[in-house]
């Protein structure tokens, strides 16, 4: 059954908008630690709401290129075992373009999520 | 990070007014202690002992004593550190040699009951990237700390062999064989590592003729630097032989330059800057593939690094949601791979 709104992504950027303009100054003054602790926490719940908008449509994607990229279907993490296989054995190289198209766009949707403003 | 109980912070000034006082030969009074940073296993103290009026300021570094916990992947990973006994070893050689590094002064006794670890003067400074790449003191630092580093690792490579400790060689293949290990321990696919570790295998150099003392964790972040530029050469614990480029290359890793992309050598300056200071310090030739070679390698291992940051809060050893977050930095090195690899196919 769907849940009421806030939607998950909503609800994690009303905390992190939260905890950061309102409980990080406070905590700068009283513990400068638990400061720096806190913005490791803010940053880690724009990663989850990053990945609650983009991650499913971004998982599906790398499953249809990775079928396509090894020619049977599979679940994500048997395909990238059998693709990380290849690669470690040297039976595919930085040589195959439809290789190198498939993990420039999974990492494209990974950074995307993680931290988009890495360049 | 744990927090730290006031009768551990008074247990260690105990035993520091005690070996202290040995050490310098008069009682000795504890003032200003406390835990700089580091984890439950590795730690720095900052304290003063004042000894006959004359007050001496120094770091305490030490892993204490441990209750036999269990072996995790963790251990694994650490099992390419050395222990503090040999840190002080290289310290003190490396420092007979003129690199810029601390002083150490005494190693604490089995029977002092602190666990392992030295005292070694404390120098001026801040390891702090973000204050050094930003903040106006250090302005003119800035425009120096790129050769600054390449003087003081030519001087580093050059610590003669005679002086230290057993340390482990390990070249190229050694360092490709070791972060495949690290990935089969993980037990997770990853496409991006696989592809980066198989193109290192492919051109790895050949071993050194002549294997030197290599720092192992040479970055920003890791040195003491004021309004002159760097003061201290900080966390030995990754020393070991091999090849001088490999420090020279991960000083270069795009994570090491907090930001500041334009400017690979640690964020103050250009490879080339860094590489000439190298070389007219005495290091040897700088041959720009190979140090490619290893700033790849350097990209892949700090990515690897973080993966096992991670595990170490997943596995249970550590419960830090700092560790845990840093596992989704990961792919930043992921990015940074695959555009390395297609600058030089």
């Amino acid at each position: 059954m769907a849940q009421d709104h806030p939607t998950a992504s909503e609800l994690l950027s009303a905390i992190a908008d939260f905890l950061r303009e309102e409980a990080t100054p406070a905590l700068d003054k009283a513990e400068p630690r638990l400061g720096f602790q806190m913005r490791v926490a803010v940053n880690s719940l724009a990663i989850l709401e990053r990945e609650t908008r983009l991650g499913p449509a971004a998982d599906a994607a790398e499953q249809a290129r990775l079928v396509e990229l090894l020619g049977h279907d599979g679940t994500l993490e048997d395909l990238n075992r059998e693709l990380a296989r290849q690669l470690r054995v040297g039976t595919r190289d930085q040589g195959d373009a439809a290789l190198m198209a498939h993990l420039q766009a999974t990492i494209a949707d990974k950074i995307a999520i993680a931290n988009p403003k890495w360049r | 990070m744990t927090v730290h109980r006031p009768d551990e912070a008074e247990n260690v000034a105990a035993v520091l007014a005690r070996v202290a006082g040995r050490h310098f030969g008069g009682a000795a009074a504890i003032e200003r202690l406390r835990r700089e940073s580091g984890g439950a296993s590795r730690q720095t103290w900052s304290f003063d002992a004042i000894v006959d009026g004359a007050r001496h300021e120094l770091i305490l570094r030490r892993d204490p004593p441990t209750l036999g916990a269990p072996r995790t992947k963790v251990e694994t990973d650490r099992s390419v550190s050395i222990d503090r006994a040999t840190e002080f070893r290289v310290l003190r050689a490396a420092f007979q040699a003129g690199v810029r590094a601390p002083e150490v002064l005494f190693e604490l006794a089995p029977g002092d009951g602190l666990g392992e670890g030295f005292v070694m003067r404390r120098i001026g400074g801040t390891a702090i990237a973000r204050k050094l790449l930003r903040d106006s003191p250090y302005d003119s630092a800035r425009r120096k700390i790129a050769s600054q580093l390449g003087e003081i690792l030519a001087r580093l490579h050059a610590v003669p062999a005679a002086g230290l400790p057993p340390l482990t060689r390990r070249e190229a293949a050694d360092h490709i064989a070791g972060q495949r290990r690290a990935l089969d321990l993980l037990d997770r696919p990853q496409p991006v590592f696989e592809l980066a570790l198989s193109w290192l295998d492919r051109r790895k150099p050949a071993p050194t003729a002549t294997p030197v003392l290599v720092h192992g964790d040479y970055r920003t972040g890791n040195y003491l630097a004021d309004e002159s530029g760097v003061t201290a050469i900080l966390d030995w614990e990754g020393a070991h032989l091999g090849d001088p480029l490999e420090d020279l290359g991960w000083l270069c890793v795009k994570s090491w330059r907090f930001g500041a992309v334009d400017k690979p050598a640690g964020g103050f300056g250009s490879r080339e800057e860094l590489w000439s200071a190298y070389e007219r310090a005495g290091g040897i030739r700088v041959d720009p593939a190979r140090a490619h070679w290893w700033e790849v390698f350097g990209t892949v291992r700090w990515g690897i690094i973080c993966h096992n940051q991670a595990w170490r809060h997943l596995s249970g050893a550590i419960k830090s949601m700092e560790l845990a977050s840093i596992g989704r930095r990961a792919v930043e090195t992921e990015v940074d791979l695959l555009q390395l690899l297609k600058a030089k196919a």
